[in-house]
């Protein structure tokens, strides 16, 4: 295990000596191929993420970059190369596959929310049953968290009475009461009006800027990636393109690739 | 009119003093009536023919049931010297006994009372949600009831046995509705369950399951329960008419409440699960937690149809021999002092049904506008 944490907000890690590499490695992909039915979705994925790192990971539609993301707790199976996460390999093995998710959150596009239950009761159903926390501390960490993304008035009401960015605002609370190590964002912000996507991403630069977390976010907003991002992954047609420290990404692309797309995406 | 109750500035709504609007039309009764019932000629050519038709039938019917009907007497005759053209509402009230007892031993009959009682209050916790202990007292009606209602009605263990055969009219329904009802819906959302299944085997079994009883009426699986099981059971082995009656009752509802169920389960979008899956938590547990909660509530208008269905086809067993109130009904008629009077009898066997269907269709609207508002929620 790795003690210290990175360093400040927004400044990358240190490059680790290749003696504790392997205890800093928290997702390792090495060669993911995934299909669906006869199309390839993920064709060779090769990704290392060390503890605290956080990927920005861009692409067209079908570029397979929520795929992959899918991959890494499971949502979606891989079918040929290895995926491990904190040490753990993501088999087929039930028990490992629920380990893996307990320490990896997931913020989904649409929120996912319970609409059967009240935002607070949303935060403490996985802390109870699969923590096995009591009720009571699991509230107060829940109130914590819902404070931490600003929506601490809204604990007592259902997920249909409140907005798209503070349901997307709870979803992001609910992840971050089990504790996990790693976040994963799909699509955060896609879903949601314009007025309410800064409200999200300033909760995300919030966390990312906190330190510690260990994100993957799928999104096309560029600002956030240039802000707290340690690297930038382009994805197209199922294989990683390009990927760079943000800088380098934005401002010096070295693909042809890479460079369509971030006109299409800085110019509409 | 709720703007009337409202507490506004006074002078906002009430119509002022001076106002040219006449006394009369100024009451909130007099104007919605005068607004729906005469507004335009049609209107009011709708409402007199309709007053016409409601008042020509009721007040019959009226006249029969009520104001010349009769409620005590000793046969039919001494009815028609009381009055000689009304409802002879005696054959009921005689005869109360045999509708809600049916062939019970009178001396027992304390047994089926001790028992419905029971059931009231095995009810109150399933129905009351914000009852306080509520999860104990859940225990009482998921376990304790059951054994203690066998115990009473079957008897046994000190007190007198009583054959099943002897269970009739009212109890017989409640016994075959409770039963019928309480395990149809688990059974319906475990086959449910597997027919979404990913392992092929559970798939295949639940479909033919569910399309096989679906295709058949109940009453030819009320035959078979009556005649064609005691085949396959070996020489001697007998099993109880009225458990094949239940189990088959249980088996048929459960097929519909698996499609009803099952409709519940599409209507939920796949990210509740991944959702659920990605906190960590394992199948069946988000299923308890997450998935059932949200299927049952939009089930909820079918499986109570699915509940009035079955609880009405009780009466089915009538043909294999067993005494639903019907049967009772029936019987009764067949009785030389009451013979004729079926109309009053079948009256009262339909407002019997009738008021335990409206019953569970009420409450299952209360739930229904009780999960709407959001109010509800069970952890």
């Amino acid at each position: 295990m790795n003690d210290h944490a990175p360093a400040g907000p927004a400044v990358p890690a240190a490059a680790p000596s290749d003696a504790d590499a392997d205890a800093q490695m928290i997702i390792r992909l090495a060669d993911v191929h995934k299909w669906f039915g006869k199309f390839h979705v993920l064709r060779g994925i090769n990704m290392d993420v060390r503890r605290g790192e956080r990927f920005v990971i861009c692409g067209p539609s079908g570029s397979g970059k929520s795929t992959l993301i899918r991959c890494i707790n499971r949502l979606e199976e891989h079918q040929r190369g290895d995926i491990i996460v904190d040490g753990i390999p993501l088999t087929n093995d039930l028990k490992n596959i629920n380990e893996i998710r307990r320490e990896v959150g997931m913020v989904f596009q649409s929120f996912n929310l319970f609409p059967h239950l009240t935002v607070l009761e949303n935060c403490t159903l996985a802390p109870i049953w699969v923590r096995k926390q009591s009720q009571k501390e699991s509230e107060e960490v829940a109130m914590s968290f819902l404070e931490r993304v600003r929506i601490p008035e809204q604990a007592r009401k259902y997920p249909g009475q409140l907005s798209g960015g503070q349901q997307q605002r709870a979803a992001i609370a609910r992840s971050l009461c089990m504790n996990p190590k790693v976040m994963l964002f799909d699509e955060p912000t896609s879903a949601l009006d314009p007025e309410m996507i800064s409200e999200v991403l300033d909760v995300m630069v919030e966390l990312a800027e906190s330190g510690g977390m260990t994100m993957l976010c799928v999104t096309h907003e560029m600002g956030f990636a240039r802000r707290v991002a340690h690297k930038v992954i382009f994805m197209d047609g199922g294989e990683i393109v390009e990927e760079n420290e943000p800088e380098e990404f934005f401002n010096n692309p070295q693909r042809e690739r890479t460079k369509t797309f971030l006109r299409q995406i800085l110019h509409h | 009119m709720s703007e009337q109750t409202a507490p506004p500035p006074p002078a906002a709504r009430a119509p002022a003093p001076d106002d040219d609007t006449p006394l009369l039309a100024r009451n909130p009764v007099v104007s919605w009536v005068w607004t729906n019932f005469f507004s335009t000629p049609l209107n009011i050519a709708l409402t007199v023919i309709s007053v016409w038709f409601i008042w020509s039938v009721g007040s019959a019917f009226l006249e029969w049931a009520v104001f010349n009907g009769v409620l005590f007497a000793d046969s039919r005759a001494h009815c028609r010297e009381i009055v000689e053209h009304g409802a002879c509402w005696a054959v009921v009230s005689s005869r109360i006994d045999s509708f809600l007892y049916g062939l019970y031993p009178p001396a027992q009959h304390w047994r089926i009372n001790i028992t419905f009682l029971l059931l009231v209050a095995a009810l109150v916790p399933v129905l009351w949600d914000t009852m306080p202990h509520r999860k104990r007292a859940l225990l009482y009606s998921a376990f304790v009831f059951p054994v203690l209602a066998v115990w009473l009605l079957v008897g046994g263990l000190g007190l007198e046995p009583v054959s099943t055969k002897k269970f009739s009219g009212f109890m017989l329904t409640l016994v075959i509705g409770v039963t019928g009802i309480t395990l149809s819906l688990p059974l319906g959302i475990l086959l449910a369950l597997a027919r979404r299944s990913s392992l092929p085997v559970l798939r295949i079994l639940s479909v033919v399951f569910i399309e096989f009883i679906r295709g058949v009426p109940l009453i030819t699986l009320l035959f078979i329960a009556s005649v064609l099981l005691s085949y396959f059971l070996p020489p001697g082995a007998s099993f109880d008419l009225i458990i094949r009656v239940l189990i088959m009752v249980t088996l048929f509802a459960s097929a519909y409440m698996a499609e009803v169920i099952r409709g519940g389960f599409q209507s939920i979008p796949a990210g509740q699960y991944e959702a659920a899956q990605a906190l960590g938590l394992g199948y069946w547990r988000s299923l308890q937690k997450v998935i059932l909660p949200q299927v049952l509530k939009v089930s909820i208008p079918g499986i109570v149809n699915s509940f009035i269905g079955l609880y009405k086809d009780t009466t089915l067993v009538i043909i294999i021999g067993l005494f639903d109130p019907l049967g009772i009904g029936r019987s009764l008629l067949s009785d030389a002092a009451w013979a004729g009077l079926s109309a009053e009898v079948y009256l009262f066997v339909a407002l019997f049904y009738f008021c335990s269907c409206f019953a569970m269709s009420r409450y299952s609207l209360y739930v229904e506008r009780k999960l709407e508002r959001g109010q509800s929620h069970d952890r």
